[in-house]
C-alpha cells in the first residue's frame, strides 16, 4: 500500500492507503475525498478530477502525455503542477504522495 | 469533446409530431429501446441536446474500449452506438438531435404533449426518459460574479452571428469551436482576442494555421494564460484579468465567448415532478415506470435498490419497460411473447424474413 495525502483548498488534509495499480483518482474516490468528481469515471475526458502535485513529487509523478494534456484545457486555474488524478498509477514509489484539490473542478 | 456543433443549426419546426412514444436521450439505452419498442410495434421518436447520437458513448469516450457488452469482447464507445443504429433500423427511429425538452405536460386525454427548445412539439402516449447522466451543456468557467454578464456579455455559443458585430471579443480556448469562432467572428468583430492556457492548440492544424495568420497580420492578438476574473457593471463587462505565467494584464473586451468543453446538467427534467432522489428518477424494477403513470425512466438516469450503472442493465430495463408500453399503446391487444430465433412475426419487422 502506498500513503497519499490530498490538501483542501482550506488546509485540511486526509491521507489514504491506495493500492498499488489502482490511480489516484480510484484511490481518492474510494475514500470519499471530497473535490475529486471524477465525472467520466476514469477516461480522461472530463477534466474533474485536476489536482496539483506538491513541487516534492513532481519528478516521480511525472508529466502529463499529449491527450491529458489536453484535456487539461478544460480545467480551471491550471498550473505547472497540474494533473488528471484518473492519468496517475498508484506504486509503491508514490508512498508519501502529496497533491492538492483545486478550488473548483469546474 | 467539441463544440463545433454550436455550427450546426436547429432543426426547423415542422409541425407537431404525434406518436407512440418518445424517447429522451439518444445514448445506447434510448437506441436500444427503439430496438425492444419496435418488436411491439411501437414507434419512437428520440430527442437529444447533442448534434449526433451515442450520448456519453460518442461524446465522452468514442475511441475507449468497452469490455462487458455481452457478446461484444471488445467494442469502442462509437462502435457501440453504430451497431445499435444498425439493428434499430429497421424501426426507422426518428431522430430530433439538438434539441433539448424544455416542457412535458400531460393532457386531458392522458397523452403528454412536449416541446423542445428549438420549437419542436410532440404528442406522445408514453414518455421514456432515457438521459442518462443529464443533458450536455457548455462548462461555466468558475470566475466570480460570472453568472451576472451570462446572456449579456459572456455566451457559451453563437446563435446569431451578427449580434457580435462590432464588439471587442474575447474567445477562451484551444479546440476547435474555439478557433473556429476565432475564424469567424474575426472579420465582424472591433477586435478579437484569443485566450489559451498554452501556445499549443487541440484545434484542427488547418484552422491553427489559418489564425497564426491573422496573428501575424495583426487581425487578431493572442494571449497564453488564463482569465481570472470579469470586471464591469449591471452585466457589461468592459475587462477581464490575465493570468499569464510572468505577472497579470488587464484586457478590453466587451463579450466573451468562453469554450472549456460540455458537462453533465440534469437540465429541466428536474421540474416535471418526478419525485427525483438525488438527482435520479425512481423507479419500479418490475415496468421501470417513474411515480407518474406512463413516464418510464431507463438508464443512468432511474434508480432503484441495487441499481448498477451499466449499460446492459439499460438494456435489459428497456425490455421490461416495453412490455408495460404495449399495455399503454394497444390497451385491447394481448401481448404474446416471442423470441427473434423462431417468430417469423418478429423476423419479418426486422425484415430478415
Amino acid at each position: 500500500m502506498a500513503k497519499i495525502t490530498f490538501i483542501q483548498p482550506d488546509g485540511t488534509s486526509q491521507d489514504v492507503e491506495a493500492k498499488p495499480g489502482a490511480t489516484v483518482m480510484e484511490s481518492a474516490k474510494l475514500n470519499n475525498i471530497p473535490g475529486i468528481e471524477a465525472e467520466c469515471g476514469g477516461a480522461c475526458a472530463c477534466a474533474t478530477c485536476h489536482v496539483y502535485v506538491d513541487s516534492a513529487w513532481r519528478d516521480k509523478v511525472g508529466k502529463p502525455e499529449a491527450m491529458e494534456e489536453d484535456m487539461l484545457d478544460f480545467a480551471f486555474d491550471v498550473r505547472e503542477e497540474s494533473r488528471l488524478s484518473c492519468q496517475i498509477k498508484v506504486t509503491d514509489e508514490l508512498d508519501g504522495l502529496i497533491v492538492r484539490v483545486p478550488e473548483k473542478q469546474f | 469533446m467539441t463544440m463545433s456543433e454550436t455550427h450546426s443549426s436547429q432543426a426547423a419546426p415542422t409541425g407537431t409530431v404525434e406518436t407512440d412514444v418518445v424517447i429522451i436521450g439518444a445514448g445506447p439505452c434510448g437506441l436500444f429501446a427503439v430496438f425492444e419498442l419496435g418488436l411491439l410495434d411501437i414507434k419512437s421518436h428520440v430527442i437529444d441536446i447533442l448534434p449526433k447520437v451515442g450520448g456519453q458513448c460518442s461524446e465522452l469516450y468514442p475511441e475507449k474500449p468497452i469490455y462487458d457488452i455481452p457478446g461484444l469482447p471488445i467494442v469502442t464507445g462509437q462502435g457501440l452506438t453504430d451497431r445499435l443504429m444498425e439493428q434499430i433500423q429497421p424501426f426507422e427511429p426518428e431522430f430530433h438531435l439538438n434539441q433539448q425538452v424544455n416542457t412535458l405536460t400531460r393532457l386531458d386525454d392522458g397523452r403528454f404533449s412536449l416541446s423542445t427548445d428549438a420549437g419542436q412539439d410532440f404528442i406522445t402516449k408514453v414518455v421514456v426518459v432515457a438521459a442518462g447522466g443529464g443533458s450536455f451543456t457548455p462548462k461555466r468557467p468558475p470566475l466570480p460574479g460570472i453568472e451576472d454578464y451570462e446572456g449579456t456579455s459572456v455566451f457559451y455559443s453563437v446563435r446569431k452571428m451578427e449580434d457580435f458585430r462590432g464588439k471587442d471579443i474575447l474567445i477562451v480556448g484551444g479546440g476547435d469551436s474555439a478557433l473556429d469562432w476565432v475564424l469567424s467572428l474575426q472579420p465582424i468583430a472591433n477586435s478579437l482576442t484569443l485566450v489559451h492556457r498554452r501556445d499549443d492548440f487541440r484545434a484542427a492544424p488547418h484552422s491553427v494555421e489559418q489564425m497564426r495568420q491573422l496573428v501575424s497580420e495583426g487581425k487578431v492578438e493572442l494571449k497564453i494564460g488564463q482569465i481570472t476574473q470579469l470586471n464591469g457593471d449591471n452585466g457589461q463587462m468592459v475587462s477581464a484579468n490575465l493570468k499569464k505565467k510572468d505577472g497579470e494584464e488587464v484586457l478590453e473586451a466587451n463579450t466573451m465567448l468562453p469554450f472549456f468543453g460540455l458537462t453533465m446538467k440534469l437540465g429541466p427534467i428536474a421540474d416535471w415532478g418526478l419525485n427525483l432522489h438525488e438527482n435520479l428518477i425512481p423507479v419500479d424494477t418490475e415496468k421501470f415506470e417513474s411515480s407518474e403513470k406512463g413516464i418510464f425512466a431507463i438508464g443512468d438516469i432511474n434508480s432503484y435498490p441495487g441499481k448498477l450503472k451499466l449499460i446492459l442493465s439499460g438494456f435489459h430495463e428497456a425490455a421490461l419497460m416495453s412490455q408495460r408500453v404495449h399495455h399503454y399503446v394497444y390497451p385491447d391487444k394481448k401481448l404474446l411473447f416471442q423470441y427473434t430465433t423462431s417468430s417469423s412475426n418478429l423476423q419479418k419487422k426486422l425484415g430478415v424474413r
